[in-house]
């Protein structure tokens, strides 16, 4: 399966991530599929992160975690929370194919950050429902 | 899975290089890597075990360069060969435009190779996809092997053995040496590439 997003999409994709994360301080976030591609990103030009790198092993990581589910008998986890000592990376599942990432520093409240990370995909769904429905 | 942005251009494209373990995939990748040096901007991603054989995948990003206006990137995956770690290959395999089945040349490889062979097209399967369908090149690794005096299987049974239903592109190759490696990247990309441009027509 093959899907295209154009101009309008992405561009009001690219809106939300910035609306929502950028003004909060979050150093960087972005929007992949579950094959590993990379379909929007923002960050705050702090820093350089390879994030077709990173897309490619979060989709890995998120498959990992999703098989550990349902071994234990649940369908899936829906949202992954990495801590470091100055960097932390969240990861949200957005409808059946997506995923969205943040990374953060500590100035970031977690709570806050599950507000936003919640509110954008509800934004996400629907500009991506428009274009994967038929 | 491919992804086209409209916005930027660009084209991001999964090539999966499967087989079984040992057979040189991931030497295939640091072929590329090393050859192309100039067009990977970044680190290759290895996750291995202590024994240097490849626990989850290798990842390549790899710019091809602009196709018809479009630039494209091509996401060079490998799965590990091993056969307990099917759940993993399964998860490689997601969202996959193309495969390089990379076939051990070597006399006692031939079961593990026909048996890849059937792995991979039960693990497309669970992804609702067609090993008959899907973009595919074969490369007969270690031919290299033959200088040394390790008995090879002729590309003749191999080709039955592996391909004589699906009926694919395939190259003898020496993914250490090089030999071929460029020539099934090229391959495969080409296919992949058509098979994407049929999708759109």
């Amino acid at each position: 399966m093959t899907y295209v997003l154009g101009q309008e999409q992405l561009d009001a994709i690219e809106e939300v991530l910035e609306d929502d994360f950028m003004d909060m301080g979050v150093r960087c976030v972005f929007l992949i599929d579950m094959a590993g591609n990379v379909i929007a990103s923002q960050d705050s030009g702090k820093m350089q992160h390879d994030i077709y790198s990173l897309a490619a092993l979060a989709a890995g990581n998120f498959g990992a975690v999703s098989t550990m589910a349902k071994i234990i008998g649940e369908d899936e986890f829906s949202l992954l929370f990495h801590k470091g000592k100055k960097e932390s990376i969240h990861f949200s599942k957005v409808m059946k194919d997506f995923l969205l990432i943040t990374i953060f520093d500590q100035d970031v409240s977690l709570g806050f950050l599950r507000l936003k990370v919640s509110e954008a995909i509800n934004e996400i769904t629907g500009i991506l429902d428009q274009q994967m429905s038929p | 899975m491919a992804f086209v942005n409209l916005k930027k251009k660009e084209v991001q494209v999964k090539i999966v290089y499967y087989g079984p373990g040992r057979g040189g995939k991931t030497t295939n990748l640091e072929y590329i890597y090393n050859e192309f040096n100039d067009r990977i901007k970044t680190e290759m991603i290895a996750i291995k075990t202590q024994g240097d054989r490849t626990l989850f995948f290798d990842f390549l990003p790899f710019e091809m360069g602009k196709i018809k206006g479009y630039d494209v990137k091509i996401q060079l995956y490998t799965v590990p060969g091993q056969v307990k770690y099917d759940a993993t290959r399964r998860l490689v395999l997601r969202g996959v435009d193309g495969v390089v089945f990379v076939a051990d040349s070597m006399k006692v490889r031939r079961k593990s190779n026909m048996l890849s062979v059937k792995n991979l097209q039960d693990n497309l399967a669970t992804y609702k996809k067609s090993i008959f369908k899907i973009p595919l090149v074969f490369q007969y690794n270690k031919r290299d092997l033959a200088g040394d005096g390790i008995p090879l299987l002729s590309h003749e049974t191999m080709e039955k053995d592996l391909n004589s239903r699906l009926k694919v592109p395939s190259f003898e190759a020496s993914a250490l040496k090089g030999d071929n490696v460029v020539k099934t990247l090229k391959k495969i990309i080409t296919l992949t590439m058509s098979a994407l441009e049929k999708e759109f027509k």
